[in-house]
């Protein structure tokens, strides 16, 4: 399917003015010359042992400048899951709970205005703010350059907790605010409707009218009754937010300079870089087949019910 | 389903009337554009380059000095294609495909349905820039990109609503009265489906439009200089340290479109199905 895209790596590798000779030899070097077949033969063959090839742009083996930026998306993903997730529950909550109050009325316009909006706009619009005008956050990357940095687990926050230094902690946590919040908008907006009308659901339950009987706090009926209830469908937005959050990557990447996995899948696609692009896609499929599967297992931890059955 | 019904409806839900309203004042924007369009959006004026708004250009001007208000009036033209040439792609297919899955099950049902999985498994921007780059960058290729990445969620809608329509009893009358089974889907199962697929529709066109604008950001949508909102915050992207409006404006545009189609969307299927909430 990827070879359907035109354009000859070979050339766009040695630019315009080439000599056909000098592209024979590069497409020999690169296997392009043989049949598509064998190509994938050989893919396929050499992915069994963990390699997936060179980038035919930098020449380095793919997976580890996948896996680079792949960390990179990682930190920047799980610290937008967290902020969409704990920001939309809560605003779903409190919104469920003080039905048509001014709360409620407000934080469902700010819903559908966070679904609408186009979050390379908003991007840009916070970096304005944050960044040019008030000047308290940094621009782009994910710490600045030239602070000292050795990888040890690839992401830079957790990184640096490690090794106590406490200025790159705070430099890199500074870098992390604007692209993490504004990736988790959307998520954030359909995290919260999503839970308003789930706990809608339950509030009306019989039990809840229990437990609230039984002269339970009104925390405890919300949080320990209805919000346990009312988690499933909430725990499946989440969850498929993932891909999304995987497609706002890609814009939120470009925006910030964030050199994640993202921008490296366009950018490799627009240069024709068969390998990386492949290996992404692979990595992508990956990504959400181990979504899916970590949902269904949250799931069956939510749900006694499930665990009895046998059945998801 | 009464059409005063849809109207009365339509009267009584307020986020559908402020939908309604964006919508019709853009579509109204985009066709009476070049005679209110202050100046020309191609026309580059080199000395009023990344200009403040003021009174003589209520938006600013672009790095080119070409009139940012004009470049959107006609970038509403643009967006407002895109939307419906998209919906058009992924709507004709996707209702097709979901009512044959539908009605036929099985062997028509597993294939297709399965096929329709793989693409829902990308991140849909992922997959309309995958598409647009064996295309090749331009307008048309990312309305076609965007139309063939929603075609899924369409086949999707329909597909369910056929699984619960065939059970029904009239479709069992018409059987037995000797219809055969094109006609029963084409004039008894299809009318069915339309709600389900009109509000799906006008969700679909904001979805559609913030997709062709975030394909124009990256470049591979419109080519300059045509007016396209996305290709136009792109640009802005380069001068947001000095020159902000640049980008904000056609922005708040998308935004403004994509919020209409939300809102309108939102409020009928409250009138047209409130089973879908």
């Amino acid at each position: 399917m990827l070879r359907l895209i035109p354009g000859d790596p070979a050339h766009l590798l040695l630019g315009e003015f080439a000599s056909p000779s000098e592209v024979t030899r590069i497409r020999e070097k690169l296997g392009l010359d043989r049949s598509y077949f064998y190509q994938y033969f050989i893919y396929i063959k050499n992915l069994m042992s963990g390699d997936m090839g060179m980038s035919i742009r930098s020449g380095v083996p793919v997976a580890e400048e996948i896996f680079v930026r792949f960390l990179a998306t990682v930190e920047l993903s799980i610290a937008a899951i967290l902020i969409s997730s704990f920001i939309g529950v809560m605003a779903g909550v409190i919104s469920a709970v003080r039905k048509y109050s001014l709360f409620d009325y407000i934080s469902m316009v700010m819903a559908l205005v966070g679904i609408s909006m186009p979050i390379f706009w908003l991007g840009l619009m916070l970096m304005y703010l944050f960044s040019v005008k008030l000047a308290i956050l940094p621009m782009m990357g994910r710490f600045t350059m030239g602070l000292d940095y050795h990888s040890l687990t690839g992401l830079v926050l957790l990184d640096s907790l490690f090794m106590g230094d406490l200025n790159l902690f705070l430099n890199s946590l500074k870098h992390l605010i604007l692209p993490a919040f504004t990736l988790a908008t959307i998520p954030m907006a359909i995290i919260a409707r999503m839970t308003r009308s789930s706990m809608l659901e339950v509030i009306s339950k019989d039990y809840i009218r229990t437990a609230r009987a039984k002269g339970l706090s009104q925390r405890a009926v919300v949080f320990k009754h209805a919000l346990k209830n009312a988690f499933l469908p909430i725990v499946t937005v989440i969850g498929l937010n993932f891909g999304l959050l995987l497609g706002g990557a890609v814009l939120t990447e470009t925006i910030f300079s964030w050199p994640g996995l993202g921008r490296y899948v366009v950018d490799s696609l627009l240069a024709r870089d068969y390998p990386a692009v492949q290996g992404c896609l692979l990595l992508f499929a990956i990504i959400m087949v181990i979504m899916n599967l970590v949902v269904d297992m949250v799931y069956f931890y939510i749900d006694p019910r499930l665990r009895v059955d046998g059945k998801g | 389903m009464e059409k005063v019904d849809v109207i009365r409806g339509l009267k009584k839900n307020k986020t559908a009337t402020v939908g309604l309203f964006l919508i019709v004042l853009l579509i109204v924007l985009a066709l009476i554009g070049p005679t209110i369009s202050p100046y020309n959006p191609l026309t580059p004026e080199p000395l009023n380059r990344l200009k403040g708004p003021s009174w003589d250009h209520l938006f600013g001007t672009d790095s080119l000095g070409r009139d940012i208000l004009s470049r959107i009036i006609y970038g509403s033209r643009i967006s407002i294609i895109i939307g419906l040439i998209a919906v058009s792609i992924s709507l004709i297919p996707g209702t097709i495909l979901g009512l044959l899955s539908g009605f036929y099950g099985k062997y028509i049902d597993e294939p297709v349905m399965r096929f329709m999985d793989i693409m829902l498994a990308f991140p849909a921007i992922l997959l309309a820039i995958f598409i647009t780059a064996i295309l090749g960058p331009s307008l048309l290729n990312t309305m076609i990109a965007v139309g063939i990445v929603y075609i899924p969620h369409y086949a999707r809608v329909v597909r369910s609503s056929v699984l619960s329509l065939k059970e029904q009893l009239f479709v069992e009358a018409v059987k037995s009265i000797g219809g055969g089974n094109l006609r029963i889907i084409a004039l008894h199962i299809f009318p069915n489906t339309i709600p389900p697929i009109i509000v799906y529709a006008t969700l679909g066109m904001g979805t559609a439009v913030l997709q062709a604008a975030a394909l124009g950001f990256l470049g591979l949508g419109a080519q300059p200089p045509t007016p396209e909102w996305g290709a136009m915050l792109s640009e802005g992207r380069q001068y947001i340290q000095n020159a902000p409006h640049v980008a904000a404006f056609p922005g708040l545009a998308i935004f403004t479109l994509v919020l209409g189609f939300n809102l309108f969307g939102d409020g009928l299927r409250d009138i047209l199905d409130p089973s879908l909430r």
